[in-house]
């Protein structure tokens, strides 16, 4: 139930935090009429945006019109609702933050398990090294390396255009998959990490031996009594990370020239257009407080246990 | 235990033989014993710590001395050289402006030192401002301080820093007091459950019963025993300082084009040229890893020794 007053100081700070600085889009649009030649009413311009009253109302206004038509306002630049352009934009960070979580889970857990299963080999090295290398490279960096050396070298470039999934699925997931691999290459670092270590917890502990001593051999042993036990942690942090995902998310879409929220929020900050900036803002941190609230419900699922506490 | 008697060396001296590790400066001054316990068993224990504490030294030694470690001033130009390819004259090559790629990376180091000391400094401090009295007094003030928390802590840390940026606008100053206050912010509820260890201790609660102030028991009492996870907080911000700030830079919402942050040069000259000249875009990256990687294994080697509990901070 904490959720609410979470979501209520959320909002509050959405919409602050981009209005502290005075001048802005009216500077903006008023010094792009006078390069033009023609000139604007400031105050007019300010009452028809809504920018005359003090923030406490205006904040009033967008929260009423929230509650009430589940409206955030209009564009201050396009003009157009932004709840129909933020609809219109979000599935592809969706898209790309789903294919990057289900990366990072495919590439940690097995490879977590197996370091943790074969530790201190030449295997659970390589694990390991790789794992710390995901998380220092910045992702900028890395996704520019490999475009720039894929254009040198096969003369790749990422596609201008970004293709639907209901149209093409096929050439829609081969375009996300390189974006989602990078966008999830940090989570994915630090899923190995907390997979071998809560497996060599794990697999330390006396019902292990029992599940070998009654004669079960390894793979059933490492599925169904290891990593079932393992993985709360890791969706704990997986839970945490997910502010993370969503800023490498922002660079990855811009690299990759893809047409999510990430990039709508860098237009939207060049063009100092408030509402659409608050409204983006708002509706990530409603999604990661609803992501973060489906994390705590599914340790029900993995923990029996927590459903009586 | 150790965090105890470091706690209690509150002085700023030597703080920079803290990074350097110059023993013999330290035997000499007759500085209270724990410190070189801890460097001993910082080289005995974590030779990976010791690695990437060597490389921040390194960097802060090019930072500081940028000036006198260079050929060439950072915004020098050679036309006639440009793109030039690694020679005598440019050890790893020019740009498309004939400016001397080393030097620039060079100055990256001091940009990157600047940001990420100066940001964690705010941070600390704002952590110290915020969460001492929110643990000290606790209540309403603590209750809806951090509810507050909770709410940006929820946020992505690099869309906020993003929202921020465009309204201040870029500049080196802007960008360490946005940084700062918003990481100190997020941090400031490890200072706040260290205070609360601290008031069930018997000191406290005998210093409180003689009657003693609440502000000479904060200075006293209190700040001294936090000094542990302040520092702490301190290693290990560092790296994320400096990634972060590359990161707005990369993104345009750092620092102006004109400043070498390695972020920065990794979007202009890097993107712009890189196919031409993919050095460009190579360098700054390849710095700014190496640089992070290294800052974090520091932070992670003092972080063990000082306070195993903290582990999984500053990520």
């Amino acid at each position: 139930m904490l959720i609410i007053p979470t979501l209520f100081l959320i909002s509050i700070v959405v919409f602050v935090i981009i209005r502290v600085m005075p001048g802005g889009i009216v500077d903006t649009l008023v010094q792009e009429a006078a390069m033009r030649g023609g000139s604007l009413d400031r105050q007019a311009l300010e009452r028809s945006l809504g920018l005359d009253a003090p923030v406490y109302i205006q904040y009033g206004r967008w929260i009423r019109d929230l509650l009430l038509h589940g409206s955030l306002g209009d564009s201050l630049n396009a003009g157009l609702p932004v709840t129909e352009i933020i609809l219109s934009r979000m599935w592809v960070t969706a898209e790309l933050g789903f294919l990057a979580i289900a990366a990072s889970l495919l590439l940690g857990l097995p490879i977590g398990a197996y370091s943790a299963f074969r530790q201190d080999t030449v295997g659970d090295y390589i694990a390991r090294s790789f794992a710390i290398i995901f998380l220092a490279v910045p992702t900028f960096w890395l996704a520019t390396m490999i475009i720039l050396y894929s254009s040198i070298w096969w003369g790749w470039l990422p596609p201008l255009e970004v293709i639907p999934f209901t149209d093409d699925p096929l050439g829609n997931l081969k375009q996300f998959i390189l974006p989602s691999l990078l966008t999830g290459m940090f989570m994915s670092g630090v899923c190995m990490r907390m997979t071998r270590t809560m497996m060599l917890e794990v697999l330390r502990q006396d019902y292990i031996r029992t599940a070998y001593a009654k004669g079960l051999s390894g793979g059933p042993v490492l599925i169904r009594h290891a990593m079932k036990n393992a993985f709360i942690p890791v969706i704990t942090i997986i839970g945490m990370e997910l502010p993370m995902l969503v800023g490498g998310s922002v660079v990855v879409e811009q690299l990759f020239t893809l047409p999510g929220m990430g990039r709508l929020l860098l237009e939207a900050l060049v063009d100092k257009d408030y509402t659409l900036v608050s409204g983006i803002n708002l509706v990530i941190a409603v999604v990661i407080v609803f992501a973060n609230l489906l994390v705590d419900i599914s340790y029900a699922y993995l923990d029996p246990r927590v459903r009586y506490r | 235990m150790h965090i105890w008697i470091l706690g209690s060396d509150t002085g700023n001296h030597n703080k920079m033989s803290r990074h350097t590790g110059n023993f013999r400066e330290e035997v000499d001054r007759k500085t209270p014993q724990p410190l070189i316990g801890f460097f001993l068993r910082l080289i005995r224990e974590k030779p990976l710590g010791i690695a990437g504490g060597s490389v921040l030294a390194i960097m802060l030694f090019a930072g500081i001395f940028a000036n006198l470690l260079t050929p060439y001033g950072m915004n020098e130009l050679h036309l006639i050289d440009r793109f030039a390819g690694p020679s005598s004259k440019y050890l790893i090559g020019a740009d498309q402006l004939g400016r001397d790629i080393l030097t620039r990376m060079i100055h990256g180091a001091r940009i990157s030192v600047i940001v990420g000391l100066g940001g964690t400094s705010v941070a600390v401090v704002v952590a110290a401002l915020i969460g001492v009295p929110s643990g000290y007094f606790g209540g309403k003030y603590d209750m809806v301080l951090q509810r507050l928390v909770d709410a940006l802590v929820a946020f992505p840390t690099l869309l906020i820093l993003l929202t921020l940026m465009s309204t201040v606008g870029r500049g080196m100053i802007q960008i360490i007091l946005v940084m700062g206050i918003l990481h100190g912010i997020a941090t400031s509820r490890i200072t706040r459950s260290a205070v609360i260890g601290i008031k069930e201790n018997d000191y406290f609660q005998a210093a409180k019963a003689i009657g003693i102030t609440d502000l000479r028991l904060i200075i006293r009492y209190v700040m001294p025993n936090i000094m542990a996870p302040l520092i702490v907080m301190f290693t290990v911000a560092i790296g994320s300082m400096i990634l972060w700030e590359a990161s707005l830079s990369f993104l345009g919402f750092g620092l102006p084009p004109d400043v070498p942050s390695w972020g920065g040069m990794l979007n202009h000259e890097g993107r712009l040229y890189m196919e031409m000249k993919p050095a460009l875009a190579l360098w700054p990256g390849l710095f700014l890893t190496i640089t992070v990687y290294s800052i974090n294994m520091f932070g992670d080697a003092v972080r063990d020794l000082l306070d195993p509990r903290l582990r999984g901070i500053g990520r």
